[in-house]
Protein backbone atom coordinates (compact mmCIF):
# COMPACT_ATOMS: atom_id res chain seq x y z
CA UNK A 1 0.00 0.00 0.00
CA UNK A 2 1.67 3.03 -0.80
CA UNK A 3 1.31 6.15 1.66
CA UNK A 4 -0.71 8.88 -0.33
CA UNK A 5 -3.63 6.17 -0.75
CA UNK A 6 -6.39 7.79 1.06
CA UNK A 7 -7.87 5.18 3.78
CA UNK A 8 -11.31 4.48 3.41
CA UNK A 9 -12.49 2.47 6.78
CA UNK A 10 -15.68 1.48 5.03
CA UNK A 11 -14.96 -1.96 2.41
CA UNK A 12 -18.71 -2.25 1.77
CA UNK A 13 -19.29 1.69 0.51
CA UNK A 14 -18.22 4.13 -1.96
CA UNK A 15 -17.10 3.63 -5.36
CA UNK A 16 -12.96 3.91 -3.92
CA UNK A 17 -13.60 0.61 -2.19
CA UNK A 18 -15.42 -1.35 -5.41
CA UNK A 19 -12.33 -2.59 -7.36
CA UNK A 20 -10.58 -3.34 -3.96
CA UNK A 21 -10.24 -6.44 -3.02
CA UNK A 22 -12.95 -8.33 -0.57
CA UNK A 23 -12.07 -6.91 2.76
CA UNK A 24 -11.12 -9.55 5.61
CA UNK A 25 -13.70 -10.72 7.41
CA UNK A 26 -12.08 -12.40 10.16
CA UNK A 27 -11.86 -10.24 12.64
CA UNK A 28 -10.51 -12.12 15.37
CA UNK A 29 -7.74 -10.50 17.55
CA UNK A 30 -4.01 -11.10 16.27
CA UNK A 31 -2.64 -11.81 19.55
CA UNK A 32 0.79 -12.62 19.01
CA UNK A 33 1.04 -8.91 17.15
CA UNK A 34 -0.76 -7.52 20.15
CA UNK A 35 0.56 -8.90 22.76
CA UNK A 36 4.24 -7.52 21.43
CA UNK A 37 2.45 -4.18 20.61
CA UNK A 38 1.00 -3.49 23.63
CA UNK A 39 4.02 -5.26 25.68
CA UNK A 40 7.03 -2.83 23.79
CA UNK A 41 4.65 -0.11 23.78
CA UNK A 42 4.64 -0.95 27.95
CA UNK A 43 8.42 -1.14 27.77
CA UNK A 44 9.10 2.33 26.37
CA UNK A 45 6.81 4.10 28.99
CA UNK A 46 8.59 2.40 31.41
CA UNK A 47 12.24 3.86 30.73
CA UNK A 48 10.71 6.80 28.61
CA UNK A 49 10.25 9.40 31.76
CA UNK A 50 13.29 10.16 33.77
CA UNK A 51 12.10 9.71 37.47
CA UNK A 52 10.74 6.04 36.72
CA UNK A 53 14.69 5.25 35.44
CA UNK A 54 16.35 7.11 38.59
CA UNK A 55 14.10 4.35 40.44
CA UNK A 56 14.55 1.43 38.44
CA UNK A 57 18.28 2.12 37.72
CA UNK A 58 19.86 4.82 39.47
CA UNK A 59 18.84 4.04 42.66
CA UNK A 60 19.91 -0.27 42.35
CA UNK A 61 23.63 0.70 40.57
CA UNK A 62 23.75 3.93 42.85
CA UNK A 63 23.86 1.95 46.07
CA UNK A 64 25.84 -1.40 44.32
CA UNK A 65 28.38 0.75 43.46
CA UNK A 66 28.78 3.85 46.30
CA UNK A 67 28.84 1.02 48.88
CA UNK A 68 31.11 -1.53 47.30
CA UNK A 69 33.57 1.49 47.06
CA UNK A 70 32.94 3.17 50.55
CA UNK A 71 32.52 0.33 52.87
CA UNK A 72 30.65 2.54 55.46
CA UNK A 73 27.58 0.61 56.15
CA UNK A 74 27.75 -2.63 58.43
CA UNK A 75 27.82 -5.10 55.79
CA UNK A 76 29.45 -8.02 57.60
CA UNK A 77 33.02 -9.66 57.57
CA UNK A 78 33.35 -10.09 53.95
CA UNK A 79 33.51 -7.77 50.89
CA UNK A 80 30.62 -5.28 50.91
CA UNK A 81 29.72 -6.31 47.17
CA UNK A 82 29.19 -9.58 48.24
CA UNK A 83 26.78 -8.77 50.67
CA UNK A 84 24.97 -6.00 48.52
CA UNK A 85 24.36 -7.61 45.03
CA UNK A 86 21.68 -9.92 46.13
CA UNK A 87 20.02 -6.89 48.13
CA UNK A 88 20.49 -4.67 45.45
CA UNK A 89 18.44 -6.98 43.31
CA UNK A 90 16.05 -6.81 45.79
CA UNK A 91 15.60 -3.11 45.42
CA UNK A 92 16.09 -3.36 41.59
CA UNK A 93 12.84 -5.46 41.63
CA UNK A 94 11.34 -3.60 44.41
CA UNK A 95 11.59 -0.15 42.67
CA UNK A 96 10.18 -1.37 39.45
CA UNK A 97 7.09 -3.38 40.69
CA UNK A 98 6.29 -1.32 43.24
CA UNK A 99 6.88 2.41 42.30
CA UNK A 100 7.46 2.60 38.52
CA UNK A 101 4.52 -0.04 37.13
CA UNK A 102 2.73 1.05 40.17
CA UNK A 103 2.95 4.70 39.17
CA UNK A 104 2.64 4.42 35.78
CA UNK A 105 -0.40 2.29 36.12
CA UNK A 106 -1.93 4.77 38.32
CA UNK A 107 -1.20 7.61 35.81
CA UNK A 108 -2.75 5.47 33.09
CA UNK A 109 -5.80 4.61 34.87
CA UNK A 110 -5.79 8.85 35.94
CA UNK A 111 -5.52 9.74 32.45
CA UNK A 112 -8.11 6.94 30.95
CA UNK A 113 -5.33 4.57 29.35
CA UNK A 114 -6.56 1.84 31.03
CA UNK A 115 -10.17 2.61 29.99
CA UNK A 116 -9.61 3.27 26.38
CA UNK A 117 -7.65 0.08 26.10
CA UNK A 118 -10.97 -1.65 27.21
CA UNK A 119 -12.40 -0.28 24.08
CA UNK A 120 -10.09 -2.31 22.18
CA UNK A 121 -10.20 -5.73 20.98
CA UNK A 122 -7.23 -6.39 23.58
CA UNK A 123 -8.78 -8.45 26.71
CA UNK A 124 -7.54 -7.81 30.05
CA UNK A 125 -5.79 -10.78 30.34
CA UNK A 126 -3.73 -9.55 26.85
CA UNK A 127 -3.00 -5.99 28.33
CA UNK A 128 -1.72 -7.48 32.14
CA UNK A 129 0.27 -10.30 30.12
CA UNK A 130 1.99 -7.57 27.77
CA UNK A 131 2.72 -5.32 31.39
CA UNK A 132 4.31 -8.68 32.66
CA UNK A 133 6.23 -8.86 29.84
CA UNK A 134 7.86 -5.91 29.78
CA UNK A 135 8.40 -5.75 33.54
CA UNK A 136 10.38 -9.20 33.00
CA UNK A 137 12.15 -7.40 29.96
CA UNK A 138 13.42 -4.37 32.43
CA UNK A 139 13.94 -6.49 34.91
CA UNK A 140 16.20 -8.67 32.92
CA UNK A 141 18.33 -5.57 31.68
CA UNK A 142 18.46 -4.36 35.72
CA UNK A 143 19.72 -7.71 36.59
CA UNK A 144 22.37 -7.86 34.15
CA UNK A 145 23.68 -4.57 35.08
CA UNK A 146 23.65 -5.26 38.46
CA UNK A 147 25.43 -8.66 38.17
CA UNK A 148 27.51 -7.39 34.88
CA UNK A 149 28.78 -4.24 37.04
CA UNK A 150 29.22 -6.28 40.18
CA UNK A 151 31.58 -9.01 38.55
CA UNK A 152 32.86 -6.73 36.00
CA UNK A 153 34.02 -3.75 37.90
CA UNK A 154 33.53 -5.05 42.04
CA UNK A 155 35.09 -8.59 41.68
CA UNK A 156 31.68 -10.52 42.63
CA UNK A 157 30.95 -13.66 42.18
CA UNK A 158 28.03 -16.12 43.36
CA UNK A 159 28.83 -19.50 44.91
CA UNK A 160 25.52 -20.95 44.11
CA UNK A 161 21.98 -20.23 43.03
CA UNK A 162 22.31 -20.69 39.16
CA UNK A 163 18.83 -21.73 39.20
CA UNK A 164 17.11 -20.69 42.12
CA UNK A 165 18.30 -16.80 42.00
CA UNK A 166 16.12 -16.69 38.76
CA UNK A 167 13.15 -18.28 40.10
CA UNK A 168 12.88 -16.18 43.02
CA UNK A 169 13.65 -12.64 41.03
CA UNK A 170 10.73 -13.81 39.01
CA UNK A 171 8.26 -14.45 42.13
CA UNK A 172 9.42 -10.67 43.70
CA UNK A 173 8.68 -9.53 40.71
CA UNK A 174 5.46 -10.97 40.38
CA UNK A 175 5.18 -10.14 44.21
CA UNK A 176 6.39 -6.69 43.97
CA UNK A 177 4.41 -5.50 40.65
CA UNK A 178 1.15 -6.69 41.90
CA UNK A 179 1.55 -4.89 45.00
CA UNK A 180 2.30 -1.88 42.82
CA UNK A 181 -0.59 -2.75 40.75
CA UNK A 182 -2.38 -3.03 43.98
CA UNK A 183 -2.28 0.53 45.11
CA UNK A 184 -2.74 2.05 41.02
CA UNK A 185 -6.13 0.30 40.58
CA UNK A 186 -7.13 1.47 44.35
CA UNK A 187 -5.72 4.93 44.88
CA UNK A 188 -6.06 8.04 43.16
CA UNK A 189 -2.68 8.20 40.94
CA UNK A 190 -1.64 10.87 43.01
CA UNK A 191 -1.52 9.02 46.25
CA UNK A 192 -0.22 6.24 44.45
CA UNK A 193 3.28 8.21 43.50
CA UNK A 194 3.35 9.51 47.05
CA UNK A 195 2.42 6.31 49.12
CA UNK A 196 4.75 4.16 46.79
CA UNK A 197 7.57 5.76 47.11
CA UNK A 198 7.33 6.36 50.80
CA UNK A 199 7.09 2.91 51.35
CA UNK A 200 9.33 2.51 48.94
CA UNK A 201 12.10 4.17 50.94
CA UNK A 202 11.03 2.74 54.65
CA UNK A 203 11.45 -0.93 52.96
CA UNK A 204 14.89 0.37 52.11
CA UNK A 205 15.81 1.17 56.07
CA UNK A 206 14.01 -1.64 57.94
CA UNK A 207 14.93 -4.27 55.36
CA UNK A 208 18.59 -5.33 55.28
CA UNK A 209 19.37 -5.03 51.83
CA UNK A 210 22.16 -2.55 52.32
CA UNK A 211 23.12 -3.13 55.50
CA UNK A 212 23.05 -6.44 58.00
CA UNK A 213 19.39 -6.44 59.74
CA UNK A 214 21.23 -6.77 63.09
CA UNK A 215 22.35 -3.69 63.05
CA UNK A 216 18.71 -2.37 63.83
CA UNK A 217 16.93 -2.71 66.66
CA UNK A 218 15.61 -6.48 67.07
CA UNK A 219 11.76 -5.47 66.74
CA UNK A 220 12.19 -3.44 63.85
CA UNK A 221 14.73 -5.83 62.05
CA UNK A 222 11.86 -8.72 62.56
CA UNK A 223 9.32 -6.77 61.13
CA UNK A 224 11.95 -5.76 58.24
CA UNK A 225 12.58 -9.67 57.54
CA UNK A 226 8.51 -10.26 57.65
CA UNK A 227 8.24 -7.56 54.96
CA UNK A 228 8.51 -8.52 51.17
CA UNK A 229 11.61 -6.16 50.59
CA UNK A 230 13.78 -8.31 53.66
CA UNK A 231 12.52 -11.53 52.82
CA UNK A 232 13.06 -11.51 49.02
CA UNK A 233 16.65 -10.15 49.77
CA UNK A 234 17.84 -12.73 52.55
CA UNK A 235 16.19 -15.49 49.79
CA UNK A 236 18.66 -14.29 47.30
CA UNK A 237 21.59 -13.81 49.80
CA UNK A 238 20.83 -17.63 51.06
CA UNK A 239 20.28 -18.42 47.14
CA UNK A 240 23.68 -16.68 45.76
CA UNK A 241 25.60 -17.40 48.82
CA UNK A 242 25.05 -21.15 47.85
CA UNK A 243 22.96 -22.20 51.16
CA UNK A 244 20.44 -22.80 49.19
CA UNK A 245 16.75 -22.00 49.59
CA UNK A 246 15.76 -20.30 51.78
CA UNK A 247 12.10 -21.45 52.92
CA UNK A 248 10.34 -18.78 54.99
CA UNK A 249 11.77 -15.97 53.61
CA UNK A 250 10.53 -17.25 49.79
CA UNK A 251 7.60 -17.93 51.63
CA UNK A 252 6.91 -14.60 52.96
CA UNK A 253 7.40 -13.29 49.67
CA UNK A 254 5.24 -15.54 48.22
CA UNK A 255 2.84 -14.80 50.53
CA UNK A 256 3.07 -11.05 50.04
CA UNK A 257 2.60 -11.62 46.68
CA UNK A 258 -0.80 -14.19 46.66
CA UNK A 259 -2.05 -11.34 49.02
CA UNK A 260 -1.41 -8.80 46.61
CA UNK A 261 -2.76 -10.05 43.54
CA UNK A 262 -5.84 -11.93 45.43
CA UNK A 263 -6.92 -8.17 47.25
CA UNK A 264 -5.58 -6.85 43.21
CA UNK A 265 -8.11 -8.99 41.21
CA UNK A 266 -10.86 -7.62 43.79
CA UNK A 267 -10.51 -3.80 44.12
CA UNK A 268 -8.53 -2.55 40.94
CA UNK A 269 -10.77 -0.35 39.02
CA UNK A 270 -9.83 0.73 35.51
CA UNK A 271 -11.53 3.53 34.80
CA UNK A 272 -10.27 7.00 36.42
CA UNK B 1 -41.52 5.56 9.27
CA UNK B 2 -39.37 3.14 7.05
CA UNK B 3 -37.28 1.33 9.33
CA UNK B 4 -34.45 -0.73 7.86
CA UNK B 5 -35.60 -3.87 9.33
CA UNK B 6 -32.11 -4.77 11.29
CA UNK B 7 -30.66 -1.23 13.00
CA UNK B 8 -26.77 -1.20 13.54
CA UNK B 9 -27.60 -0.40 17.40
CA UNK B 10 -31.44 -0.97 19.25
CA UNK B 11 -31.74 0.35 22.88
CA UNK B 12 -34.83 -0.80 24.37
CA UNK B 13 -35.87 0.28 28.01
CA UNK B 14 -32.40 0.98 28.78
CA UNK B 15 -32.35 2.04 32.26
CA UNK B 16 -29.32 2.65 34.41
CA UNK B 17 -28.55 4.10 37.79
CA UNK B 18 -26.08 5.06 39.70
CA UNK B 19 -26.74 4.66 43.43
CA UNK B 20 -29.89 6.57 43.86
CA UNK B 21 -29.62 8.77 40.86
CA UNK B 22 -31.38 7.75 37.61
CA UNK B 23 -29.17 8.31 34.71
CA UNK B 24 -30.89 6.64 31.97
CA UNK B 25 -34.40 5.79 32.40
CA UNK B 26 -36.73 3.69 29.77
CA UNK B 27 -34.73 5.08 26.78
CA UNK B 28 -35.38 3.18 23.61
CA UNK B 29 -33.68 4.31 19.96
CA UNK B 30 -32.57 2.60 17.14
CA UNK B 31 -29.70 3.48 14.68
CA UNK B 32 -29.92 2.51 11.29
CA UNK B 33 -26.73 0.68 9.38
CA UNK B 34 -25.06 4.01 7.84
CA UNK B 35 -26.78 6.26 9.61
CA UNK B 36 -25.40 9.49 11.93
CA UNK B 37 -27.55 10.47 15.49
CA UNK B 38 -26.71 12.62 17.27
CA UNK B 39 -27.70 12.37 21.20
CA UNK B 40 -28.00 16.05 22.37
CA UNK B 41 -28.82 17.11 25.41
CA UNK B 42 -27.61 19.38 28.84
CA UNK B 43 -25.11 18.57 30.70
CA UNK B 44 -25.95 15.31 32.98
CA UNK B 45 -28.90 14.30 30.63
CA UNK B 46 -27.75 10.78 30.54
CA UNK B 47 -25.51 10.98 26.98
CA UNK B 48 -22.66 9.20 28.19
CA UNK B 49 -24.24 6.77 30.09
CA UNK B 50 -26.30 5.91 26.85
CA UNK B 51 -23.16 5.79 24.63
CA UNK B 52 -21.55 4.12 27.41
CA UNK B 53 -23.96 1.28 27.82
CA UNK B 54 -23.29 0.81 23.98
CA UNK B 55 -19.60 0.21 24.89
CA UNK B 56 -20.06 -2.59 27.13
CA UNK B 57 -18.57 0.00 29.78
CA UNK B 58 -21.61 -0.24 31.80
CA UNK B 59 -24.01 -3.01 32.60
CA UNK B 60 -27.76 -1.51 32.03
CA UNK B 61 -29.95 -2.02 35.36
CA UNK B 62 -32.56 -2.71 33.25
CA UNK B 63 -33.71 -2.91 29.58
CA UNK B 64 -31.31 -4.20 26.34
CA UNK B 65 -28.76 -3.07 23.91
CA UNK B 66 -27.85 -4.45 21.03
CA UNK B 67 -25.03 -3.35 18.74
CA UNK B 68 -24.54 -4.85 15.18
CA UNK B 69 -26.79 -7.36 16.92
CA UNK B 70 -24.63 -8.41 19.76
CA UNK B 71 -24.49 -7.85 23.40
CA UNK B 72 -22.13 -5.34 24.17
CA UNK B 73 -20.89 -7.16 27.51
CA UNK B 74 -21.70 -10.54 26.57
CA UNK B 75 -19.96 -10.23 23.28
CA UNK B 76 -17.40 -7.79 23.81
CA UNK B 77 -14.38 -9.29 22.84
CA UNK B 78 -16.29 -9.78 18.83
CA UNK B 79 -17.78 -6.72 19.28
CA UNK B 80 -14.40 -4.35 20.27
CA UNK B 81 -12.73 -5.59 16.77
CA UNK B 82 -15.73 -3.94 14.77
CA UNK B 83 -16.25 -0.66 16.94
CA UNK B 84 -14.67 2.03 17.64
CA UNK B 85 -14.40 4.79 20.09
CA UNK B 86 -13.95 7.99 21.23
CA UNK B 87 -14.29 8.64 24.85
CA UNK B 88 -14.49 12.41 26.47
CA UNK B 89 -11.53 11.77 28.78
CA UNK B 90 -9.18 10.99 25.97
CA UNK B 91 -7.70 7.95 27.23
CA UNK B 92 -4.49 8.58 25.35
CA UNK B 93 -0.45 8.11 27.48
CA UNK B 94 0.81 11.60 28.08
CA UNK B 95 4.03 10.81 27.14
CA UNK B 96 2.95 8.57 23.79
CA UNK B 97 3.39 9.75 20.25
CA UNK B 98 1.25 9.72 17.58
CA UNK B 99 2.79 7.58 15.27
CA UNK B 100 3.54 4.77 17.91
CA UNK B 101 -0.19 5.36 18.97
CA UNK B 102 -1.30 4.47 16.47
CA UNK B 103 0.89 1.28 15.03
CA UNK B 104 -0.18 -0.09 19.05
CA UNK B 105 -4.14 -0.32 18.26
CA UNK B 106 -3.53 -1.12 14.67
CA UNK B 107 -1.87 -4.32 15.68
CA UNK B 108 -5.01 -5.13 17.81
CA UNK B 109 -6.95 -5.39 14.26
CA UNK B 110 -6.03 -8.10 11.50
CA UNK B 111 -7.04 -5.30 8.41
CA UNK B 112 -6.03 -2.25 9.87
CA UNK B 113 -5.93 1.18 7.96
CA UNK B 114 -2.33 1.80 6.75
CA UNK B 115 -0.88 4.68 9.93
CA UNK B 116 1.24 7.09 7.42
CA UNK B 117 -1.92 7.92 5.17
CA UNK B 118 -4.35 8.07 8.84
CA UNK B 119 -2.00 9.98 10.22
CA UNK B 120 -1.69 12.37 7.09
CA UNK B 121 -5.84 12.50 6.21
CA UNK B 122 -5.78 14.07 10.04
CA UNK B 123 -3.38 16.32 9.65
CA UNK B 124 -0.90 15.23 12.38
CA UNK B 125 2.47 14.28 10.19
CA UNK B 126 4.38 16.95 11.58
CA UNK B 127 3.64 15.78 15.15
CA UNK B 128 4.26 12.26 14.43
CA UNK B 129 6.48 12.16 16.61
CA UNK B 130 5.76 14.91 19.51
CA UNK B 131 4.27 13.43 23.28
CA UNK B 132 0.59 13.42 23.39
CA UNK B 133 0.60 16.34 25.93
CA UNK B 134 2.95 18.25 23.92
CA UNK B 135 0.14 18.43 21.13
CA UNK B 136 -3.03 20.81 21.06
CA UNK B 137 -6.25 20.06 21.97
CA UNK B 138 -7.36 19.92 18.31
CA UNK B 139 -4.48 17.89 17.68
CA UNK B 140 -5.54 15.66 20.68
CA UNK B 141 -8.67 14.98 19.40
CA UNK B 142 -7.32 14.13 16.05
CA UNK B 143 -5.76 11.64 17.47
CA UNK B 144 -8.86 10.26 19.59
CA UNK B 145 -10.63 9.79 16.40
CA UNK B 146 -7.67 8.49 14.36
CA UNK B 147 -7.35 6.13 17.17
CA UNK B 148 -11.05 5.07 16.47
CA UNK B 149 -11.02 5.20 13.51
CA UNK B 150 -8.00 2.36 13.11
CA UNK B 151 -9.91 -0.56 13.11
CA UNK B 152 -11.74 0.23 10.11
CA UNK B 153 -15.02 0.03 12.55
CA UNK B 154 -18.72 -0.46 11.62
CA UNK B 155 -19.86 1.14 14.03
CA UNK B 156 -18.51 4.80 15.29
CA UNK B 157 -19.10 5.72 18.96
CA UNK B 158 -17.54 9.36 19.61
CA UNK B 159 -18.40 11.48 23.02
CA UNK B 160 -18.06 15.45 22.23
CA UNK B 161 -15.82 14.83 19.33
CA UNK B 162 -15.13 18.34 19.39
CA UNK B 163 -15.45 19.54 22.89
CA UNK B 164 -12.70 22.10 23.87
CA UNK B 165 -11.46 22.85 20.03
CA UNK B 166 -11.46 26.35 18.29
CA UNK B 167 -13.89 26.84 15.21
CA UNK B 168 -10.85 25.80 12.62
CA UNK B 169 -10.27 22.45 14.59
CA UNK B 170 -13.64 21.64 14.91
CA UNK B 171 -14.66 22.21 11.22
CA UNK B 172 -11.87 20.30 10.67
CA UNK B 173 -12.98 17.03 12.32
CA UNK B 174 -16.52 17.89 11.34
CA UNK B 175 -14.86 17.07 7.48
CA UNK B 176 -13.48 13.92 8.66
CA UNK B 177 -17.05 12.54 10.57
CA UNK B 178 -18.95 13.51 7.23
CA UNK B 179 -16.30 12.07 5.29
CA UNK B 180 -16.54 8.71 7.54
CA UNK B 181 -20.25 9.19 7.26
CA UNK B 182 -20.27 9.22 3.34
CA UNK B 183 -18.29 5.91 3.94
CA UNK B 184 -20.89 4.47 5.62
CA UNK B 185 -20.19 3.99 8.86
CA UNK B 186 -22.53 4.29 11.24
CA UNK B 187 -21.82 6.95 13.91
CA UNK B 188 -23.36 7.93 17.45
CA UNK B 189 -21.98 11.21 18.39
CA UNK B 190 -23.12 13.22 21.63
CA UNK B 191 -22.48 16.94 22.15
CA UNK B 192 -24.44 20.06 23.45
CA UNK B 193 -22.99 21.99 20.11
CA UNK B 194 -26.39 22.61 18.33
CA UNK B 195 -24.89 23.81 15.07
CA UNK B 196 -22.42 20.36 15.53
CA UNK B 197 -25.66 18.17 15.80
CA UNK B 198 -27.76 19.84 12.74
CA UNK B 199 -24.42 19.59 10.29
CA UNK B 200 -23.37 16.16 11.15
CA UNK B 201 -26.39 14.76 11.86
CA UNK B 202 -29.26 12.01 10.31
CA UNK B 203 -31.34 12.18 12.53
CA UNK B 204 -31.11 13.88 16.31
CA UNK B 205 -32.39 11.86 19.62
CA UNK B 206 -32.81 15.07 22.26
CA UNK B 207 -32.34 13.34 25.60
CA UNK B 208 -33.21 15.32 29.07
CA UNK B 209 -33.26 13.99 32.71
CA UNK B 210 -31.90 10.31 30.85
CA UNK B 211 -35.42 10.33 28.64
CA UNK B 212 -35.82 10.41 25.36
CA UNK B 213 -37.89 14.06 24.77
CA UNK B 214 -37.38 14.49 20.89
CA UNK B 215 -36.33 12.81 18.22
CA UNK B 216 -36.05 13.19 14.52
CA UNK B 217 -34.33 14.81 11.14
CA UNK B 218 -33.21 18.41 11.83
CA UNK B 219 -36.00 19.40 9.42
CA UNK B 220 -38.77 17.51 11.81
CA UNK B 221 -37.36 19.08 14.65
CA UNK B 222 -37.77 22.59 13.20
CA UNK B 223 -40.88 22.40 10.87
CA UNK B 224 -43.40 23.01 13.34
CA UNK B 225 -46.88 24.57 11.75
CA UNK B 226 -46.68 26.82 14.15
CA UNK B 227 -48.23 30.07 14.06
CA UNK B 228 -45.18 32.13 14.18
CA UNK B 229 -42.88 34.67 11.67
CA UNK B 230 -40.11 35.94 12.93
CA UNK B 231 -37.65 38.61 11.24
CA UNK B 232 -35.24 40.76 12.68
CA UNK B 233 -34.73 44.63 11.18
CA UNK B 234 -33.87 48.21 12.62
CA UNK B 235 -34.99 48.28 16.56
CA UNK B 236 -38.20 50.79 17.21
CA UNK B 237 -40.13 50.07 13.77
CA UNK B 238 -43.99 51.15 14.01
CA UNK B 239 -45.32 48.08 14.87
CA UNK B 240 -48.61 49.30 15.55
CA UNK B 241 -48.70 50.53 12.01
CA UNK B 242 -47.34 47.04 10.95
CA UNK B 243 -50.06 45.91 12.41
CA UNK B 244 -52.70 47.59 10.91
CA UNK B 245 -51.01 47.31 7.30
CA UNK B 246 -50.70 43.24 8.06
CA UNK B 247 -53.65 42.47 9.87
CA UNK B 248 -52.10 40.29 11.89
CA UNK B 249 -50.71 40.99 15.46
CA UNK B 250 -46.69 42.15 15.73
CA UNK B 251 -44.79 42.36 18.45
CA UNK B 252 -41.12 43.46 19.03
CA UNK B 253 -40.31 40.56 21.32
CA UNK B 254 -36.39 41.60 21.71
CA UNK B 255 -35.24 45.03 20.59
CA UNK B 256 -34.71 44.50 16.44
CA UNK B 257 -36.65 41.34 16.90
CA UNK B 258 -40.20 41.15 15.81
CA UNK B 259 -42.99 38.44 15.88
CA UNK B 260 -46.00 37.90 13.95
CA UNK B 261 -48.77 35.79 15.23
CA UNK B 262 -49.38 34.79 11.91
CA UNK B 263 -48.86 31.27 10.04
CA UNK B 264 -46.25 31.17 6.97
CA UNK B 265 -48.48 32.63 4.37
CA UNK B 266 -46.48 34.14 1.00
CA UNK B 267 -48.73 36.51 0.41
CA UNK B 268 -48.28 37.93 4.42
CA UNK B 269 -44.01 37.54 3.86
CA UNK B 270 -44.65 39.66 0.14
CA UNK B 271 -46.45 42.26 2.05
CA UNK B 272 -44.09 42.70 4.72
CA UNK B 273 -41.22 42.93 2.57
CA UNK B 274 -43.11 45.46 0.40
CA UNK B 275 -43.52 47.29 3.82
CA UNK B 276 -40.56 47.70 4.61
CA UNK B 277 -39.44 48.45 1.28
CA UNK B 278 -41.66 51.71 1.57
CA UNK B 279 -40.30 52.48 4.45
CA UNK B 280 -36.60 52.24 3.41
CA UNK B 281 -36.07 49.73 6.09
CA UNK B 282 -33.93 46.42 5.98
CA UNK B 283 -34.98 43.34 6.61
CA UNK B 284 -32.41 41.24 8.82
CA UNK B 285 -33.32 37.75 9.29
CA UNK B 286 -36.64 36.15 8.60
CA UNK B 287 -37.87 32.78 9.99
CA UNK B 288 -41.38 31.37 8.63
CA UNK B 289 -42.94 28.50 10.23
CA UNK B 290 -39.90 27.24 11.44
CA UNK B 291 -37.95 26.92 14.78
CA UNK B 292 -34.26 27.20 15.21
CA UNK B 293 -32.73 24.49 16.95
CA UNK B 294 -32.15 26.58 19.82
CA UNK B 295 -35.77 27.07 20.56
CA UNK B 296 -36.81 23.13 20.29
CA UNK B 297 -33.52 22.34 22.78
CA UNK B 298 -34.46 24.96 25.03
CA UNK B 299 -38.14 24.15 25.34
CA UNK B 300 -37.42 20.36 25.60
CA UNK B 301 -34.57 20.39 27.80
CA UNK B 302 -33.93 21.81 31.49
CA UNK B 303 -30.93 23.22 32.12
CA UNK B 304 -30.38 22.51 36.22
CA UNK B 305 -32.51 25.69 37.85
CA UNK B 306 -34.98 25.97 35.01
CA UNK B 307 -38.64 24.57 34.96
CA UNK B 308 -39.37 21.40 32.99
CA UNK B 309 -41.69 22.46 30.03
CA UNK B 310 -43.92 19.98 28.75
CA UNK B 311 -42.57 18.23 25.60
CA UNK B 312 -45.62 18.21 23.63
CA UNK B 313 -46.14 21.36 23.20
CA UNK B 314 -43.14 21.49 21.06
CA UNK B 315 -43.78 18.41 18.80
CA UNK B 316 -47.74 18.76 18.77
CA UNK B 317 -48.86 19.36 14.73
CA UNK B 318 -45.43 18.12 13.73
CA UNK B 319 -44.57 14.86 12.99
CA UNK B 320 -41.71 14.52 15.73
CA UNK B 321 -41.79 11.44 17.56
CA UNK B 322 -42.10 12.38 21.12
CA UNK B 323 -41.36 9.75 24.06
CA UNK B 324 -44.32 9.20 26.71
Amino acid sequence: MSAAETPRPHPSAGPATETDAPRVTDRRLPWGRAIRAQAWMELKLLVRSAESLIITLGIPLGILVFFSAVDVLPTGTGPAVDFLVPGVLAISIAGTGLVAVGIQTAFERKYGALKRLGGTPLPRSGFLLSKGLAVAALLAGQTVLVVGTASVFLGWAPSGGWLLAPLLVVIGAVTFTALGLLMAGALRAEATLALSNAVFLGLLVISGVTFRADALPDGLAAIGQGLPLGALGTALRAALDGDGLAIVATLIVAGWGVGAVALASRTFRWEP
Amino acid sequence: MSEPVDPAIAIRGLTKRYGGTVAVEHLDLDVAAGETLALLGPNGAGKTTTVECCEGYRAPDGGTVRVLGLDPRRDAAALRARVGLMLQEGGVYPIAKPRELLRLFAAFYRDPLPVDALLDRVGLTAVARTRYRDLSGGQQQRLSLALALIGRPEVLFLDEPTAGLDPAARRLTWELIGELHADGATIVLTTHLLDEAEELADRLAIIDQGQLVALGTPDELTHGDRREIEFTARPGLDVTALTVALGVSVRERAPGRYHLDATNDPALVAALAAWLADRDERLGELRAGKRSLEDVFLRLTTEAGTDPRDPREVAAGSDVEVAP
